[in-house]
């Protein structure tokens, strides 16, 4: 005699999905609210040790270009002044005279290429000083960037000026 | 007469697409997500350049300095003068001393904000030289083309 067996295991099996899709969830909740677009960031290296130490350096290999910014009241680019030439507030004209100064895109690098020594008004915003070292370290053309001078200074703070 | 009605059973989605690109999702936002966060201080907004580009090779012992624009100096999470950085750069003088390494070792990131006087770095920087510390990187972030 063949005995139908009713099997409950002919059902399809169901799985638990419910506690799963909470803990998902919560995972793509924390990742989104976590999530925060950030932008490149780089760095502009400047080696100052401090004077009259042995790390020093002692002799100049070449005479510094004096970068000069003059700083209105509000603390606005006044004016740039590179060894006496006015660039008026064009940090552009600052970049094109220092890519011929370094003789184009050919000229010395790393440790052959001048020294600027940048000499700022207090107040003047921190952001003009990065254009400022922005414009004398290098060019950017199209994807590659033209390195023009690597080493930059400060020269000492004009406080209370 | 009674009919059982086969609606009587449960209704059930289809949850397969759905956890498919939840899966997706997660994925995604897991890649991006950045953990050098702790690097950054929401107060600092800092000067945008188009030369900014990530170094090639990490800073040897970064020691990061945030100036906010108010001209306060922010090392590893306390806030004082630019005048009180002292004991702040001394701690981590200390954890140099322990790896034997001197302050000539280190890089200072400092992370300026855009409208802080520019004096107020030099003052910063000033500071950090008498300590001994020679190498410095000014943090710039790229500049939206």
């Amino acid at each position: 005699m063949k005995i139908r067996k009713h099997n409950h295991t002919e059902d399809k099996a169901e799985l638990q999905m419910t506690s799963m899709i909470d803990v998902v969830f919560l995972l793509l909740i924390f990742f989104v609210m976590t999530f925060k677009i950030s932008v490149q960031e780089g760095d502009f290296n400047v080696r100052m040790p401090q004077p009259g130490t042995a790390a020093a350096p002692q002799e100049q290999t070449s005479l510094p270009l004096n970068l000069r910014l003059r700083a209105d009241g509000n603390g606005r680019i006044a004016e740039i002044i590179l060894n006496d030439n006015s660039f008026g507030q064009d940090f552009n004209a600052l970049n094109q005279y220092i890519l011929s100064y370094v003789g184009g895109t050919d000229g010395p690098q790393g440790e052959d290429s001048p020294e600027v020594e940048i000499d700022l008004d207090y107040n003047l915003r921190y952001e003009h000083v990065i254009q400022a070292i922005t414009a004398v370290t290098g060019q950017r053309q199209g994807d590659d960037i033209i390195r023009l001078v690597e080493k930059i200074k400060f020269a000492p703070t004009r406080k209370g000026e | 007469m009674k009919i059982k009605s086969h609606n009587q059973a449960k209704a059930e989605a289809d949850l397969t697409p759905m956890i498919d690109m939840v899966f997706q999702l997660i994925a995604f936002f897991m890649v991006l997500i950045n953990f050098s966060q702790s690097e950054q201080n929401d107060r600092v907004q800092l000067p945008d350049s188009q030369l900014a580009k990530p170094a090639e090779d990490k800073l040897e012992f970064p020691i990061v300095i945030h100036l906010t624009s108010e001209g306060t100096v922010i090392v590893g999470g306390d806030e004082t003068g630019v005048e009180g950085i002292r004991p702040l750069l001394g701690r981590e003088l200390e954890v140099l001393r322990l790896e034997k390494k001197t302050a000539a070792d280190a890089n200072i990131v400092i992370r300026g904000h855009r409208d802080v006087a520019g004096g107020r770095v030099q003052d910063l920087i000033e500071k950090c030289q008498a300590m001994g510390f020679e190498k410095f990187a000014l943090r710039v972030k790229e500049e939206p083309r």
